[in-house]
């Protein structure tokens, strides 16, 4: 193989334009010595490990390794020699013949003094011989174990035990475990928010009675971040919804005739649920998880506790600006978003629906006003909601990035699922009351 | 104005996990002391503590002898330096130094040209004259780590306290600056309390050296004290240099003899 692979190889290569011919004709010699010495090497190591084999055989037949003597209901070992990893596998059919042996005795003495070499192979088999008969409940005492073999014996005795069975709790019980387990995080979660929550209530109540403390910078700075640079993908996304919403209200109602009722529709869904939600959705992915992201990364770099060293509170410093721009910038979103899809859903209906623009606005303009001021009303609530939640998993944030990472998808779907549930908190807080 | 520290019977658990248990240290004014020990001893949930970053379960820490407690971390004035640096990535190195002043309660607050004059004296001080404008990402580990220092150091602090601050540093960088922060602390004598796994920064720098194990304190003594005699086997163990030989230790000592020092006021844990 290894032969034909280097010719195969220089006669691939062929003579180069560089070379002549006196280094042809060294390169073959080269190959040639090679070849030699590879099956001078092959020779030697056949003849190497023939010899060996035969010292094992002459020198060291069965008896010289563990010799067995029993004495009524005693069995006497003795062990001499080297007990190395050349001798293994002697040792190894002698040391289960002896095992087999000492189940017709009762007591089994060992005497290791002739044994002057051992290794792991040797310990092992020791550990194996030892096990064997305690294993078959018979008592074994070993003697004369020389002193500085005693760590390898005993770490070999430490090691490749059977684990104890632990029974397998049963479909029910782990079931439990897991819902109880589950029920607890909610719990302590739930906590968490209700102290960020306070913790929030009582910065801005410190800021009210000190309004100079109050980094408007930061907030300004936030202000901008999520809410001017995401108009755009929130006025494209809402806009594509209330088209989406027009087209499919038109397709359905045409059946009845009743195309000009998809501007009620279209008007109550989108400024009452569909406006509102989906920026709020989209602000929980898009601004939640930079701020637990942020948070988190100057949780990770020490940043927060150099605030707090400082005498600075993390919650006044850091997250009120944040969360006050977020109730700012959200139901500003809101609102255009709810524009937007008003807009494109009034394009489809003119353009798809044959509904014009002027009996569009004057289907609009029936619809109760309060279908708005509930959409609105619920935009700020929804962006306390993420900015808590967004908040308190970015302070979770341990030392690592993993956790980094983490925190910021786990923050992300808790927000998307609250704001969800916030909605269903308000759809019949605004039922009841009738509005 | 710097003042001494006491530690009394700390005890703080993270869960069921027992991460001090029962510590007491006393710090000389001016003392610079070095807690020593292997990962997960103690040895900076000791410096939180003591930081005001974690509240103990049992025990107190005294700042000369106002109990901490009863102050808040504003008032504590500590000088915290962070292993990683911990600098506000946003502000200049200036701003970063002058923050913990310019973020002062207004009636205590200096005016803001004298805070920017020692801010400067400061950076000064760390030998980084001339970086005032740079951001802490266009300088090198040594530097801003030199700038953290500086940070703690400008809010005049009463305790200094160092998470091992040269930890995330290559070899060479960290020697230098471990000279230069003892010639540092010679100067201004702060009291210091410095964590580290480093045992050449810890008995190199230190007056003295505590060796955490478990949440305890194993010993507490000058360098010297603690290669000549070390009380438990678990520190002749863990600190390099000494050999420990059946309940006894045997250590040369900056080229003294091979001798084995007489330990028969030795309490050894089996």
């Amino acid at each position: 193989m290894w032969k034909r692979r280097t010719r195969g190889g220089s006669s691939r290569q062929g003579p180069g334009p560089e070379s002549s011919r006196f280094f042809c004709f060294f390169k073959r010699f080269k190959e040639i010595a090679r070849d030699w010495v590879y099956c001078y090497r092959k020779w030697r190591h056949c003849g190497a490990t023939h010899q060996r084999r035969q010292v094992v055989r002459t020198a060291l037949t069965d008896e010289s390794l563990l010799r067995g003597l029993a004495q009524g209901d005693s069995l006497r070992l003795t062990a001499v020699g080297s007990w190395t990893a050349q001798y293994a596998a002697d040792l190894e059919r002698l040391v289960d013949r002896a095992v087999a042996q000492g189940a017709a005795v009762a007591r089994v003495d060992l005497d290791m003094a002739g044994v002057d070499n051992i290794d792991t192979y040797g310990a092992w088999l020791l550990e194996r011989l030892v096990r064997g008969f305690a294993e078959a409940d018979r008592r074994i005492t070993v003697v004369g174990l020389q002193e500085h073999f005693r760590g390898l014996i005993n770490e070999v005795h430490q090691s490749n035990h059977k684990l104890p069975d632990i029974p397998a709790p049963g479909v029910l019980v782990s079931a439990a475990a897991q819902v109880s387990h589950a029920v607890n995080l909610i719990r302590r979660d739930l906590l968490l928010y209700v102290e960020m929550f306070g913790a929030l209530v009582l910065a801005t109540l410190r800021i009210l009675i000190r309004p100079r403390r109050f980094r408007l910078t930061s907030m300004v700075h936030h202000l901008e971040r999520v809410g001017w640079r995401a108009v755009s993908i929130i006025v494209l996304i809402t806009f594509l919804i209330g088209a989406i919403i027009a087209q499919q209200g038109i397709f359905r109602f045409r059946r009845f005739g009743a195309e000009l009722y998809v501007v009620d529709m279209l008007g109550v869904l989108v400024m009452r649920e569909i406006g509102v939600l989906i920026v709020a959705i989209m602000i929980a992915g898009r601004s939640g998880s930079s701020y637990t992201a942020e948070l988190g990364s100057m949780k990770m770099r020490e940043e927060v506790d150099a605030l707090q060293t400082m005498g600075l509170d993390p919650i006044e410093v850091l997250i009120l600006p944040r969360v006050v721009a977020l109730v700012i910038a959200l139901p500003m979103l809101a609102f255009l978003g709810s524009m937007a899809a008003l807009y494109g859903g009034g394009l489809v209906c003119w353009f798809y629906g044959g509904i014009n623009p002027d009996s569009f606005m004057e289907e609009l303009r029936d619809l109760s006003f309060n279908h708005f001021i509930v959409g609105m009303s619920k935009a700020p609530f929804m962006a306390l909601v993420i900015g808590i939640v967004a908040s308190v998993e970015g302070l979770q944030v341990k030392g690592s990035s993993e956790s980094l990472g983490m925190q910021t998808t786990v923050s992300v779907v808790k927000a998307i699922f609250l704001v969800i549930v916030v909605d269903g908190v308000f759809v019949t807080f605004f039922a009841s009351i009738g509005m | 104005m710097t003042v001494p520290v006491v530690v009394e019977q700390i005890e703080k658990d993270f869960g069921a996990y027992p991460a001090l248990r029962g510590v007491s240290l006393k710090v000389e004014t001016g003392e610079l002391v070095a807690l020593l020990g292997p990962s997960g001893s103690g040895k900076t949930t000791l410096l939180r503590v003591v930081a005001g970053l974690e509240q103990p379960e049992r025990g107190r820490v005294l700042f000369g002898d106002i109990d901490v407690s009863t102050l808040s971390l504003r008032e504590r004035r500590i000088g915290f330096v962070f292993q990683h640096y911990a600098l506000f990535r946003h502000m200049s190195v200036l701003d970063n130094v002058a923050f913990g002043l310019r973020v002062r309660p207004r009636h205590t607050r200096p005016p803001a040209d004298e805070i920017n004059r020692r801010a400067r004296e400061l950076l000064d001080l760390v030998q980084l004259a001339g970086f005032e404008k740079r951001y802490p990402s266009q300088l090198s580990g040594g530097q801003r780590q030199r700038v953290a220092l500086a940070r703690a150091l400008a809010i005049e602090p009463q305790v200094l306290l160092l998470d091992e601050p040269f930890g995330a540093l290559d070899a060479k960088v960290r020697k230098e600056l471990r000279q230069w922060l003892r010639e540092l602390h010679t100067r201004l004598g702060h009291t210091t309390l410095f964590v580290t796994h480093d045992q050449d920064e810890a008995f190199e720098l230190a007056h003295r050296v505590a060796i955490l194990n478990e949440g305890r304190i194993e010993q507490i003594g000058t360098p010297r004290e603690i290669l000549q005699r070390p009380a438990t086997e678990f520190v002749a163990k863990f600190v390099d240099g000494i050999v420990w030989r059946g309940g006894e230790a045997v250590r040369p000592v900056m080229g003294d003899s091979l001798t084995p020092a007489p330990l028969a006021d030795l309490s050894m844990s089996a």
